[in-house]
C-alpha cells in the first residue's frame, strides 16, 4: 500500500454489551456460550433472547474449550491492513461439541497441515487487560 | 439451528406483468478518474431511457442501491431529484450481492400492483481502493466482533472457506473452479466494455495466479470498479409502444438465513428457495433456461449457486463445469458478458452488469456475444456469504 497509509489499529472486539460474558470467559480462559432455557437451544452470537422461540429466559454454560475443524481458508493476501505481514495464517470456523461454529484462527502449526476435521483445543490469547482472543490449536495426539 | 419454514405456495399473480425495454451500461474503469456516483447514476439512467425511448417524466417509478463512495440518507429522493423524476414509487434496496435481482423484483411488484408504470432501476458507484481503507461506508452487525478480530479478509476467507470444504467433501478441483473464470473471460473478448477485454485468460493462468486465500486465487476474486447500469421496466399494457423486443420478468424469489455457519450445512445456501420460488412463478424448470447470469464474486458463488439452484445435484458442480462449454458460443451458456470477473463489479450493486447481460441477451441485443438460444435466462445475484439471495427469470415471450 502507499506509504501516505496510517497506521490501523488491530480489530478487536466491544467486550461490553450483549456478549460481555463470552469475552469475560474467554479472558479468564474458559468458553462460555448462552443457551435458550425453554427450547435448549444454544445460541451464537450471543444474544439475550432466543433467535429460535424468543424466550428471554437465556442462561449462560460453560462449554468444553475443544472442536473439530469444519472449515477453513489460509489467507495470504488480507483486508484489513492490521494483518499485512502477518501472513500466512488460518482463518477458520471450529466446530465445538455442542455444534456451535465459532470463526477463529488455527494457531501453533504450519499452516498447511491444517486439515478439514482436524481436532483442535482452545489457545486463549491474551491481547491486553479488556481484551483475550479465542483461537484454537491441533490437539496434540487426538484424532 | 433448524431450518427457516420453507415450502410457501408461490403466486404466479406477478409472472409476465412487466418486461424489461430499454437498458444501458458504461464502460467501467479501475478507478474513479474524476467521476462521481451520482455522476454515474445521471449517465446511466439518461442513456437507458434514451434506450426505451422514454422520457423522465414517463418515468413514476425509481429503484436505487447505496453507493459506497457516496453513502447518503435520502437517496432516492436525492437520485429522483437530480434526474427530475417526481414518482409516485421509490425505492432503496442494501442486499449486497442480491441487490440488483433484488431492485428488478421489487420494480416487478410495484408495476403489477399498479404503484407505477415504468420504473427505472440503477447502480452506479465509483472505486478507491486507497478511500475503502482510509473512510470506508458504515457497516454494523454484532456478529463482525467475531470475525474481524480472526483477521476474516473481508468477504475472501468466507469464498474460500466454501471452496475448501466444497474440495474437501464431494473433490471439486481449483481446476475446476478455475474453468469458470477461464470461461467467462473467453466471452469477455467478445464485450468492448469489459475490464478484461482484449486480455484472454487459460485455466493454466488463474492457477498460476497468487493465492489470495487459500485454495481461492486471485484470478477467482471479483475486482471492484467504478461503473454503473440503468435498466426500465414498464407494465406489460406499455411494452408494445417501446422500440426493443422486450425481457419479461417471468419470476422472482428471494430468501435470507442468518448467519451462513450456524445454519445446518454451509454449503446449502437461500439459493435454493429462491430460486425455487423464481422457477414456481415462471412455471419453469432449470432445465427450460437456456443461459444463466449467475453472481460470481468468487468462483466457489458460482459453483454453489448453480447447485442449490437446480442445474446439477449438491456435490456435481465441479463435474458439471469441467463438462460443459460455458462461454457464449457454449452448451451451457454463463455469465455472458464475461461475468463480474471479468467485466468487473461497479459498486453494491455490480451484479446489476450480470442482470443487464441478461435481459440484453434475451432482447437478442448482445451483438458478438449473442446466445442463440435466448429464450429464457436465469439471473441471480448472492449477498453476504450465502446469506441472503435472489433469483430472476427473464423471458423472451410471456
Amino acid at each position: 500500500m502507499s506509504d501516505q497509509m496510517p497506521e490501523f489499529p488491530r480489530p478487536l472486539p466491544q467486550v461490553e454489551g450483549d456478549a460481555a460474558p463470552f469475552w469475560q470467559a474467554i479472558a479468564a480462559g474458559r468458553i462460555e456460550l448462552p443457551r435458550c432455557g425453554a427450547c435448549a437451544k444454544w445460541i451464537f452470537y450471543p444474544r439475550p433472547f432466543c433467535p429460535s422461540c424468543l424466550s428471554r429466559d437465556v442462561a449462560w454454560h460453560a462449554v468444553a474449550p475443544t472442536g473439530r475443524v469444519y472449515t477453513c481458508a489460509i489467507v495470504r493476501k488480507p483486508t484489513n491492513p492490521w494483518f499485512f505481514g502477518k501472513t500466512p495464517y488460518v482463518y477458520a470456523i471450529v466446530e465445538l461439541e455442542n455444534g456451535v461454529r465459532l470463526p477463529t484462527q488455527i494457531v501453533g502449526c504450519d499452516p498447511e497441515q491444517v486439515t478439514i476435521g482436524a481436532a483442535v483445543e482452545a489457545v486463549f490469547e491474551r491481547v491486553d487487560d479488556t481484551v483475550t482472543l479465542l483461537h484454537f490449536r491441533p490437539r496434540a495426539a487426538a484424532g | 439451528m433448524e431450518q427457516p419454514v420453507r415450502g410457501s405456495a408461490v403466486s404466479t399473480a406477478l409472472r409476465g406483468r412487466s418486461a424489461v425495454v430499454g437498458l444501458a451500461e458504461l464502460k467501467p474503469s479501475k478507478t474513479p478518474e474524476g467521476r462521481t456516483p451520482l455522476g454515474l447514476i445521471t449517465e446511466a439512467s439518461l442513456a437507458a431511457l434514451d434506450d426505451a425511448g422514454l422520457k423522465p417524466s414517463d418515468v413514476d417509478g425509481i429503484v436505487v442501491c447505496p453507493a459506497m463512495m457516496q453513502y447518503s440518507m435520502l437517496w432516492p429522493s436525492v437520485v429522483a431529484e437530480h434526474l427530475g423524476l417526481a414518482p409516485t414509487y421509490l425505492e432503496f434496496v442494501d442486499l449486497g450481492g442480491a441487490t440488483s435481482c433484488a431492485m428488478v423484483a421489487r420494480a416487478a411488484t410495484a408495476i403489477a400492483n399498479g404503484q407505477a408504470s415504468t420504473v427505472l432501476c440503477v447502480n452506479g458507484d465509483t472505486w478507491d481502493p486507497k478511500g475503502m481503507y482510509l473512510k470506508p461506508p458504515p457497516l454494523f452487525s454484532p456478529m463482525r466482533d467475531f470475525t474481524m478480530p480472526y483477521g476474516a479478509a473481508g468477504a475472501n476467507a468466507d469464498y474460500a472457506m466454501a471452496a475448501r470444504l466444497h474440495m474437501h467433501r464431494y473433490g471439486t478441483t481449483s481446476r475446476q473452479l478455475a474453468k469458470i473464470a477461464a470461461d467467462q473471460r473467453a466471452s469477455a473478448q467478445q464485450n468492448p466494455l469489459a475490464l478484461f477485454h482484449g486480455k484472454p485468460l487459460t485455466i493454466d493462468d488463474v492457477l498460476a495466479s497468487a493465492m489470495v486465500c487459500d485454495p481461492l486465487h486471485l484470478l477467482e476474486v471479483v475486482m471492484p470498479c467504478t461503473g454503473a447500469e440503468a435498466i426500465v421496466l414498464t407494465s406489460a399494457e406499455r411494452v408494445k409502444d417501446r422500440p426493443h423486443r422486450p425481457a419479461w420478468v417471468l419470476g422472482f424469489g428471494e430468501h435470507l438465513e442468518p448467519d451462513p455457519f450456524q445454519r445446518p450445512d454451509f454449503l446449502v445456501t437461500p439459493a435454493v428457495e429462491s430460486a425455487r420460488q423464481a422457477f414456481g412463478m415462471a412455471g419453469l424448470a432449470p432445465k427450460d433456461v437456456t443461459l444463466a447470469e449467475i453472481y460470481d464474486c468468487y468462483t466457489s458463488a458460482v459453483l454453489i449457486e448453480l447447485e442449490d439452484a437446480g442445474f446439477c445435484a449438491k456435490g456435481e458442480g465441479g463435474p458439471f463445469l469441467e463438462s460443459h462449454d460455458l462461454t457464449y458460443a457454449g452448451d451451457f451458456p454463463l455469465n455472458t458478458n464475461g461475468g463480474m470477473l471479468s467485466f468487473g463489479q461497479p459498486g453494491l450493486g455490480g451484479g446489476m452488469t450480470l442482470v443487464v447481460e441478461g435481459a440484453r441477451q434475451v432482447m437478442g441485443r448482445a451483438g458478438a456475444r449473442q446466445v442463440k438460444r435466448n429464450d429464457v435466462a436465469f439471473v441471480h445475484g448472492n449477498g453476504g456469504t450465502f446469506t441472503e439471495e435472489c433469483s430472476l427469470i427473464f423471458a423472451s415471450d410471456r
